[in-house]
C-alpha cells in the first residue's frame, strides 16, 4: 500500500492497524500461505477417519485474499443402524440388498457396510467494499458416492466506533442431493418390504447470520453472533431403521426412520478472547434450538500457554449437553402405535458430548507452525430409559461413543 | 423459555458499555494484533471441529454460515 505523505500519523497507524480487529488475520501485505492438516478420528468399535484437508491463501493486499481449500475424507467402520439390541442374534439386509450382517445378542446393532469418500472444494475470496467495509464469499462442493452438495456464501463486515466495533451480516444457500445405496427407503415401511424409490431426494439449507464483536479493552474482545438455519426437503438418515417392540421389548419388526421435511434452527454464540500475559483464554458459550424440539448448550474452553521461542501448550475442554431431544425421537416404538414421523438416531437424543484435548504448537522458519492436537470424546445418554418394555428394561440402549482425535498442522508462509 | 436469552442480553449489553469504557486506539493493539488473538487464527482446526461434531451431534451454527453439508451416517 502507497501511503501520501501528507496523511497524519493518526491516520497511517489507523491504516496500518487496520485488520488487526475482529476475525481479521494479522496485516500481511501480500504472499502466500499454506495449511495442511491431517485428521485421524477413530471410534471405539465404530467409525475409523482418516482426513487431510489443505488450504493455499493467497494475499493480494492488507484485505484482499483468495483461499482455496481441498479436503479428502476417508470412513470405514459401523455405524449404529437405530434397532434396538435384543437377547438373541439379529440379522440385516445392508442398505444395498445385497449382503447381510448378525448382531450378536445383547449388543446394539452396527451396520459394518458403512464406508464413504468424501472430496470438498472451496473457494473464498475476501475483498474491501469500502473504507470500513469488507466482504468474504464462497463458493463450495463436496461429493460423496451417495451425496453431493453446493453453495454459496456472503458475509459483510462493517467496522464502526475506530474499529473497536465490527457489525456482520451473513447468507447462505446449500443445496444438496442424497443418492442412497440401493434407492431410497419409503420412510416408516418394513425393512423386509424392500419398498424403494428410484431416484434422487433433495434438500436445501438456507442460514443467515447477524453478528457484532467489540473490543472491550487492548486485552478483551467479544464476539456476539445470531444464526438462523432453515433446512428443507429430504432430512431423513436413509440408513436408519426404527424397532417396531412387542410388550416383551422384542422386535416385530423393524422399519424405516422418517423425519420431517422442514427445520428451522437458531443458535446464539458468544465468544471471548482475553490475553493474560502472553497466554490467553478463548472461551466460547452456543445456545442452539430447533422447531424439531431439540435444545444444546456448548460451552468450548481453550487456555493458550505460551512459553518463550513461540512454542505454546492449548488445553481444552468442550462440553455440550443436548437437553432435550427431537419431538420425534423414539429408541423404538411399541407395537399398534401410528406415527407420522420417528427416528432412533441417537443423535437426536437427550445426551452429553465431552472432550477433552490438548494441542502443542512449534514455530517453523518464515513464521510457519508446526502443531498436534490430540483429543479424547465420550457421548454418554440414557441408557436404559423408563417405561422400556420387556426384555429391553435389561438392555443398554444407549452405549457411550468414545473417540480419540489426533490431528497434525503445517503451515508455511512465503 | 430459553435460559440462556438471559446471558446473552448481559453480554450483549456489556459489548454496549464496553464502547463506552475503553476505546482502544489503533496504536494500542499490540496484544489484540497477535494471530493468538485473532477469532479465526487456525481456520483448518476450525474446519476439522465442525465436521466432527455435526456429525455426532444434531447441533450446529452459531460461528458462521455456508460451509457445505455431508452425508454424515
Amino acid at each position: 500500500m502507497q501511503l501520501k505523505k501528507t496523511v497524519s500519523i493518526h491516520h497511517a497507524l489507523a491504516l496500518a492497524s487496520c485488520s488487526l480487529l475482529a476475525g481479521v488475520q494479522p496485516a500481511r501485505a501480500e504472499g502466500w500461505e499454506t495449511s495442511a492438516s491431517i485428521l485421524y478420528y477413530s471410534e471405539q468399535d465404530r467409525v475409523q477417519a482418516i482426513e487431510p484437508v489443505v488450504r493455499v491463501k493467497k494475499q493480494f493486499s492488507e484485505d484482499e485474499h483468495l483461499a482455496v481449500q481441498v479436503v479428502a475424507d476417508a470412513l470405514t467402520g459401523a455405524s449404529p443402524n437405530g434397532a434396538v439390541p435384543t437377547t438373541t442374534p439379529q440379522t440385516f439386509t445392508s442398505p444395498s440388498g445385497e449382503k447381510t450382517y448378525t448382531t450378536p445378542a445383547n449388543e446394539i446393532p452396527l451396520d459394518p457396510t458403512f464406508r464413504d469418500e468424501r472430496y470438498a472444494l472451496s473457494v473464498e475470496w475476501g475483498r474491501p467494499l469500502g473504507r470500513t467495509l469488507r466482504g468474504i464469499f464462497q463458493g463450495h462442493f463436496s461429493g460423496e458416492h451417495d451425496y453431493k452438495s453446493m453453495g454459496l456464501s456472503a458475509t459483510l463486515a462493517r467496522d464502526f466506533n475506530t474499529r473497536n466495533t465490527t457489525l456482520t451480516g451473513g447468507l447462505s444457500y446449500n443445496s444438496d442431493e442424497v443418492d442412497p445405496v440401493g434407492g431410497v427407503p419409503v420412510g416408516l415401511s418394513d425393512t423386509t418390504l424392500r419398498q424403494r424409490i428410484s431416484g434422487t431426494e433433495n434438500k436445501q439449507v438456507l442460514e443467515a447470520l447477524l453478528g457484532v464483536t467489540q473490543v472491550l479493552s487492548r486485552t478483551t474482545l467479544l464476539q456476539l453472533n445470531y444464526t438462523f438455519g432453515q433446512d428443507s426437503g429430504y432430512l431423513t438418515d436413509p440408513y436408519k431403521l426404527v424397532s417396531i417392540v412387542d410388550a416383551g421389548g422384542n422386535p416385530v419388526s423393524i422399519v424405516h426412520e422418517k423425519r420431517p421435511e422442514d427445520r428451522a434452527r437458531h443458535a446464539l454464540y458468544a465468544r471471548t478472547l482475553t490475553a493474560f500475559g502472553r497466554d490467553v483464554l478463548n472461551a466460547s458459550y452456543r445456545f442452539y434450538w430447533d422447531d424439531w424440539g431439540v435444545n444444546a448448550q456448548t460451552v468450548d474452553l481453550r487456555y493458550r500457554l505460551q512459553f518463550s521461542g513461540g512454542h505454546y501448550l492449548e488445553p481444552q475442554l468442550r462440553y455440550s449437553l443436548q437437553s432435550s431431544a427431537a419431538d420425534f425421537y423414539r429408541p423404538y416404538l411399541p407395537q399398534g402405535e401410528t406415527v407420522e414421523v420417528v427416528s432412533a438416531d441417537y443423535r437426536l437424543a437427550t445426551m452429553t458430548t465431552t472432550t477433552f484435548g490438548v494441542k502443542y504448537g512449534i514455530p517453523t522458519r518464515r513464521d510457519g507452525e508446526f502443531a498436534l492436537r490430540v483429543g479424547y470424546m465420550v457421548q454418554t445418554g440414557e441408557d436404559q430409559p423408563a417405561g422400556a418394555p420387556g426384555q429391553l428394561a435389561s438392555q443398554d440402549l444407549f452405549p457411550d461413543t468414545k473417540a480419540i482425535m489426533v490431528q497434525l498442522n503445517y503451515s508455511l508462509l512465503f | 423459555m430459553h435460559r440462556a436469552v438471559p446471558l446473552v442480553l448481559v453480554l450483549a449489553l456489556a459489548v454496549l458499555g464496553g464502547c463506552a469504557l475503553e476505546r482502544v486506539q489503533p496504536w494500542e493493539r499490540d496484544v489484540l494484533a497477535r494471530k493468538s488473538m485473532q477469532l479465526d487464527a487456525y481456520p483448518l482446526d476450525t474446519y476439522l471441529d465442525e465436521h466432527i461434531y455435526s456429525s455426532k451431534e444434531t447441533a450446529r451454527g452459531g460461528q458462521g454460515v455456508g460451509g457445505g453439508g455431508c452425508g454424515c451416517n
